[in-house]
């Protein structure tokens, strides 16, 4: 047998793989290959890094070494400088934004050294098409021990030790959720694991199935002998194949193995999932809507209760987890309940991963214990807010959640306190934004979502939701009018009260907390005709002020249509004839000179 | 089974297809949404006619099938061009810029979001988060993912598709 000396760990995750991730893996292989290198050194492609703004990035094992932004060109020159002479590649390593300094191993780099993996611990370290190197990282052990050592009650009792609550958003106690269900009578219960990750800008849950799937089926076979239930699903979007597919390599080797199935381990115990495929639609991650959908039929929400662990899926006892409550699961019944709420706030145990994209440097995935604070999870991983400017507001949660400010960033991740600041801890999204996102235009954006999504069952929803579209066009128009403001807020609180789902008595936090908190920017709109960001395309003349103007032509050169006139030591001028408004020349003027 | 379909838009190997589909979910509980996905595979749309012909193979009512085809998204009713355009319209992309790259394909172009281009060659579509928000703003052209667009790349890129 050859010994293999090193495995290149290559991202095959959804963005690496869109940034040529499996060409770099061909040239790879090529190059060892002719170098006579092949035999010792291993390219081995794995779930998504995290790390996805430096894409496609590559872990060197054993030293830990990072390579990033690897392109065709460069192979050559890496693997002869690293792999054939032993020098690390200095020109594909990463380089600190503020102290221009390279960084070579992955784990002093800022983004990865604040983080704490529990989630993703196996993210980048095994394949995740090959269920033995899941099990070599103790795969499985949970399940082992839950099948043949706990009782259901005992199980129950770990998960409850270990406060974990439910990561899609709401935060509700999981070990309650189970017991519940497994109190609920009847022969035939269901196990649910929600994967249809509708927020957008949240892709935790993708990353997650991409990485390690295998961690979220231990987590729904401990949860099915918790409940005894023998039939699971998992409700993934179409819009992740990457994810899909891996599940289903996931699913046929966990079932050759025989840790799903008839009589798992010996145990007696039988229990099997069924990969259920979304159709594009965002009421569908509330619980009893994704239950009408696996039926086949419209994903439209019911009034609880019932609730669905008394009647779910099918009107029998059901219980619907999270990806990433699921993939906790094994470690709190391998290393107890204990050891998970060992970390955490009081009220908030364990990690969470966000989604960090936006306006930040360091755009991944981030996973952090419970109490760190948002500043630290902007700056100190993410690297704060590229091209010098000036954060803003941070929004989380997606569609049902908020924006929190400057002046809250000390926040900690923790359920209430990030309520308190009128946003929601959600499901990860963590979406930033610098001095040129339009509150307004942010809050439009959402409306615009959430509108779109309604599911038509209930009138707040549907037309409430669409009349604050209609004033939120308005302002961002030019048209708004002072007494929008109120009406905004009356439409709001009254949808919150009334509408019959999740969905919509969280629609409108989008539109209260860019009140509560940008009241100016609202003002501006309605009062002086004015976008403060300028991306309210309406309320710009498309003019370019002489006094600012630094002549420098950046805007000339980037606009596509030949709109602008320019010429050495002269300030530029906008053809309004052939400008088509695409704001490009906004965009890269660095003095802010047209208006 | 009933008489095939005839529609210009179906040829038949797709018909073919389309009652293989139809066959082998016809007594599943639930099994609507993927033959409905199934069956827009392989005919690139869902023709209203074909929903028809669907619910009448499946024994569920015509109006139930079409309610189920209209709510989801993933369902198009209306033929799509030679080359799909989808413009992720998730809050990563939006804010960075991905209003803008719609604006100037539809400038270009004279597409709406939802349109077809007269010679068919593109359509455009607006589709939610691909959770791939570390590229974005991020175009979908066919089955070719474009990251870090702009209104002043996006119709380069978009030359390269006849």
């Amino acid at each position: 047998m050859n010994k293999i000396r090193t495995q290149l760990m290559l991202c095959g995750g959804t963005g690496c793989h869109s940034t040529g991730s499996l060409a770099v893996k061909e040239a790879l292989n090529s190059e060892l290959k002719r170098r006579g290198l092949h035999e010792e050194t291993q390219v081995i492609e794995t779930g998504c890094n995290g790390f996805c703004a430096v894409g496609p990035v590559m872990l060197v094992h054993p030293e830990g070494i990072f390579y990033q932004k690897l392109t065709l060109d460069e192979i050559p020159k890496l693997v002869e400088e690293h792999f054939l002479k032993g020098r690390p590649y200095k020109k594909l390593q990463y380089v600190e934004p503020a102290s221009k300094e390279t960084i070579p191993i992955m784990n002093d780099i800022p983004f990865f050294a604040h983080q704490m993996f529990w989630v993703m611990r196996n993210k980048g370290i095994i394949d995740p098409e090959v269920i033995d190197e899941y099990i070599a990282r103790d795969g499985y052990f949970g399940a082992a021990k839950a099948l043949k050592e706990l009782t259901p009650d005992q199980i129950i009792e770990e998960v409850k030790t270990s406060c974990i609550r439910g990561r899609g958003g709401a935060g509700f106690p999981t070990g309650l959720k189970w017991q519940f269900a497994k109190a609920s009578p009847g022969d035939v219960k269901y196990v649910l694991c929600n994967a249809d990750e509708g927020d957008p800008g949240a892709f935790m849950d993708r990353s997650v199935l991409e990485a390690d799937p295998h961690s979220v089926l231990e987590g729904m076979i401990i949860a099915a002998k918790a409940i005894n239930s023998h039939q699971g699903f998992i409700y993934v979007r179409t819009e992740y194949p990457l994810a899909i597919k891996r599940l289903e390599i996931a699913i046929k080797q966990a079932r050759e193995y025989g840790l799903l199935g008839k009589d798992i381990l010996g145990s007696g115990f039988d229990f099997d999932i069924e990969i259920y495929q979304g159709a594009g639609a965002f009421v569908c991650g509330e619980e009893t809507a994704l239950m009408r959908s696996i039926e086949g039929k419209r994903g439209m929400p019911r009034p609880r209760p019932p609730f669905p662990a008394h009647k779910g899926l099918w009107d029998k006892p059901s219980v619907l987890n999270n990806v990433e409550t699921l993939a906790n699961i094994a470690q709190i019944i391998v290393n107890g309940g204990k050891w998970y709420a060992s970390v955490g706030t009081e009220t908030s145990k364990g990690t969470k991963v966000f989604a960090l994209s936006g306006a930040v440097n360091n755009i991944g995935l981030v996973e952090v214990p419970m109490g760190t604070t948002l500043r630290s999870i902007i700056f100190d991983i993410g690297g704060g807010i590229p091209k010098k400017r000036k954060f803003k507001a941070v929004q989380l949660g997606g569609p049902s959640g908020g924006c929190v400010p400057e002046q809250y960033l000390d926040t900690p991740v923790d359920y209430e306190a990030i309520a308190k600041v009128g946003a929601i801890m959600g499901s990860g999204g963590a979406i930033v934004m610098d001095e040129n996102s339009c509150m307004v235009d942010m809050a439009r954006f959402f409306m615009d979502f959430i509108q779109d999504e309604s599911c038509g069952k209930c009138t707040p929803c549907r037309e409430g939701t669409r009349r604050i579209l209609e004033i939120l066009n308005k302002i961002c128009d030019g048209k708004g009018e002072p007494e929008d403001i109120e009406s905004l807020k009356h439409l709001s609180y009254i949808i919150k009260d009334s509408a019959l789902c999740g969905l919509g008595q969280t629609g409108p936090n989008p539109v209260l907390s860019t009140l509560r908190y940008f009241i100016d920017e609202y003002n501006a709109h309605i009062y002086e005709k004015r976008c403060p960001a300028k991306r309210c395309v309406a309320l710009l003349k498309f003019e370019i002020d002489p006094e600012i103007c630094t002549k420098c032509g950046l805007c000339f050169k980037s606009c596509p249509t030949g709109a602008i006139e320019w010429k050495k030591k002269e300030v530029a001028r906008i053809d309004k004839s052939k400008c088509v408004q695409c704001l490009t020349c906004f965009d890269r003027c660095r003095f802010g000179s047209i208006f | 089974m009933n008489e095939n379909l005839q529609h210009s838009d179906i040829n038949n190997d797709m018909m073919a297809g389309v009652n293989e589909i139809i066959s082998l979910n016809r007594n599943k509980p639930g099994a609507s949404i993927t033959v409905l996905r199934k069956c827009q595979d392989v005919v690139g749309y869902l023709p209203v006619e074909l929903v028809g012909y669907i619910s009448r193979g499946l024994n569920i009512s015509e109006s139930e099938l079409f309610g189920i085809a209209s709510f989801y998204s993933l369902f198009s009713m209306k033929p799509k061009g030679k080359n799909v355009i989808k413009i992720c319209m998730g809050t990563a992309c939006y804010v960075k810029g991905i209003k803008e790259v719609m604006n100037r394909i539809g400038n270009a172009y004279g597409i709406r979001e939802g349109g077809i281009t007269d010679d068919k060659r593109f359509s455009i579509e607006s589709v939610r988060c691909l959770g791939a928000c570390g590229l974005a703003p991020v175009m979908v052209v066919n089955q070719d993912i474009h990251g870090a667009m702009s209104s002043d790349k996006v119709l380069d890129v978009l030359e390269k598709y006849h």
